[in-house]
């Protein structure tokens, strides 16, 4: 056959659609951004019972569990193909990755399904802000023996 | 005698496919072939039939199909005598529950998606040679199934690549029977070789498998000193818009016109209106398009003579993840017309 892997590699960049940057931008900002909105709004809304504190911490609680409920129905599946970072980055997207894999594997059982594969997609976010964490504890209590 | 030309099998009295079935999902009920298939179910789940999960209901897809193409054929599951089968579950479950309720002599298969003509070759060899009076060919694939094995959980919000490929919710089934019988003949069956030109983005099957397309049609040609116009059709299992690209770029270059080619990735679904990027994938998606468009066109007489490759790509999630390139492979059957139809 008159091809070999360099050539190849050269002929499939060639071949691979481009994804509609401007567009999947847009709908990233604008549905990321809404969700950030209704998380103000929440936020505002709490302030008039609650400090400042509280009214963070519920606004996430609020949001995560919105996000469960959507999860739940397949509605966040069905934004998420259009809005991509949009849905990805907010906490909403946190919690999503949480439920949506305790949905898909409840067919093998509460431990060995569910337990076991809970923190499939968000465990590394997990292990690694846990890791930097730490790297910043490490750092921060130099820097308070040395200040 | 059956004769043996570098990679191909020419059968002098070729068997036959007497009898076929294809069953899908919602979204293949969807698509451009909706009219030929015998069965397509609304909720793929089937959850009123007592299916728990994605695996059991690939299995009742696949007992659906094989039911449909025994009773298309005439016969009960006891005159099987022989059954290949495979599809893209871990250890091939989906394959094997099957087949523990239909009961027949079973070996099964795995060619990820080229395992339809797998079956179809080696189902072929065993009809042709005698060893076999009735074999069940058969594959299939779901959608949720696979999603969940090899990518993220359905309700995971995920945005697919331009070259991500939508696994079919489908199934094929097919009835070989030695020559001499009312049926589309299978004239020859050529094994491919594996193939890895170091693709290694798993969103980009179709690229990933390409070569091992290429190398088969090549194969062929060679052998048969023949060309791609010899043929009614040339048909590719799941290559999709990007693949099929290739197929084509690269043929030209070794000097082939392929213009009568068609991918079944591209056929089973309409890639501008169904959101399925560059089209289906899965053994599913071949085997289906085979039994819903490919044999009733033969059958009819509209084509007289087909070249049909199944392409698979050869990864796990494993050496994916371990960095190892993909490789593919892809097997193909060639087909003609009917006798009565062939006269005419």
């Amino acid at each position: 056959m008159k091809l070999d892997p360099k050539t190849y590699s050269k002929m499939v960049r060639r071949a691979v659609p481009h994804s509609p940057v401007l567009k999947d931008c847009l709908w990233a900002f604008f549905v990321g951004g809404s969700i950030c909105l209704a998380g103000e709004i929440l936020r505002q809304t709490y302030l008039t019972w609650y400090d400042g504190e509280m009214a963070g911490t519920l606004t996430s609680i609020s949001l995560i569990f919105a996000s469960a409920v959507a999860t739940l129905f397949g509605w966040y599946q069905k934004l998420a193909t259009h809005a991509g970072a949009g849905t990805l980055v907010p906490i909403t997207g946190f919690a999503n990755s949480v439920v949506s894999p305790a949905i898909e594997f409840k067919t093998e059982g509460w431990v060995s399904g569910v337990g076991a594969h809970i923190f499939g997609i968000a465990g590394p976010v997990l292990a690694y802000g846990t890791l930097a964490g730490w790297v910043w504890g490490v750092i921060y209590w130099a820097m308070s023996k040395g200040g | 005698m059956s004769v043996r030309r570098k990679d191909t099998i020419v059968f002098e009295h070729p068997p036959v496919i007497s009898a076929w079935a294809a069953v899908g999902g919602k979204r293949e009920g969807e698509g451009p072939l909706a009219s030929g298939f015998d069965l397509l179910v609304e909720d793929a789940a089937f959850g009123p039939e007592g299916c728990s999960g994605w695996e059991s209901a690939e299995t009742m897809l696949q007992s659906k199909c094989a039911r449909i193409c025994l009773r298309k054929a005439g016969i009960s599951a006891r005159e099987v005598n022989l059954a290949f089968a495979g599809d893209m579950q871990a250890q091939c479950t989906a394959s094997a529950y099957a087949m523990r309720a239909l009961g027949v002599p079973f070996a099964g298969l795995y060619g990820a998606c080229s395992t339809m003509t797998e079956s179809l070759c080696l189902g072929a060899a065993f009809a042709g040679a005698g060893y076999s009076e009735r074999t069940l060919v058969m594959t299939s694939s779901h959608f949720c199934a696979a999603e969940r094995q090899f990518r993220t959980p359905l309700t995971y919000g995920g945005k697919r690549t331009t070259t991500a490929q939508w696994t079919a919710t489908a199934a094929g089934a097919c009835l070989l029977r030695p020559a001499g019988t009312a049926g589309i003949p299978v004239l020859s069956v050529t094994f491919g070789r594996v193939q890895d030109y170091g693709v290694h983005d798993i969103n980009n099957m179709g690229a990933a498998m390409m070569p091992a397309a290429a190398s088969t049609l090549l194969a062929y040609f060679h052998a048969f000193d023949a060309s791609p116009q010899d043929f009614d059709a040339i048909l590719t299992g799941d290559l999709g818009e990007v693949g099929s690209e290739l197929l084509c770029t690269q043929m030209r270059r070794e000097g082939y016109d392929l213009s009568n080619h068609w991918d079944c990735g591209c056929l089973l679904y309409d890639t501008s209106r169904q959101n399925v990027q560059a089209g289906g994938s899965g053994p599913g998606c071949s085997a289906a398009v085979l039994c819903a468009r490919v044999l009733p066109r033969l059958q009819r007489g509209e084509w007289k003579r087909v070249l049909f490759l199944s392409t698979g790509a050869l990864m796990s999630q494993t050496t994916f993840l371990q960095g190892e390139s993909i490789p593919g492979i892809a097997h193909a059957v060639e087909l003609g017309a009917p006798k009565e139809a062939a006269t005419v």
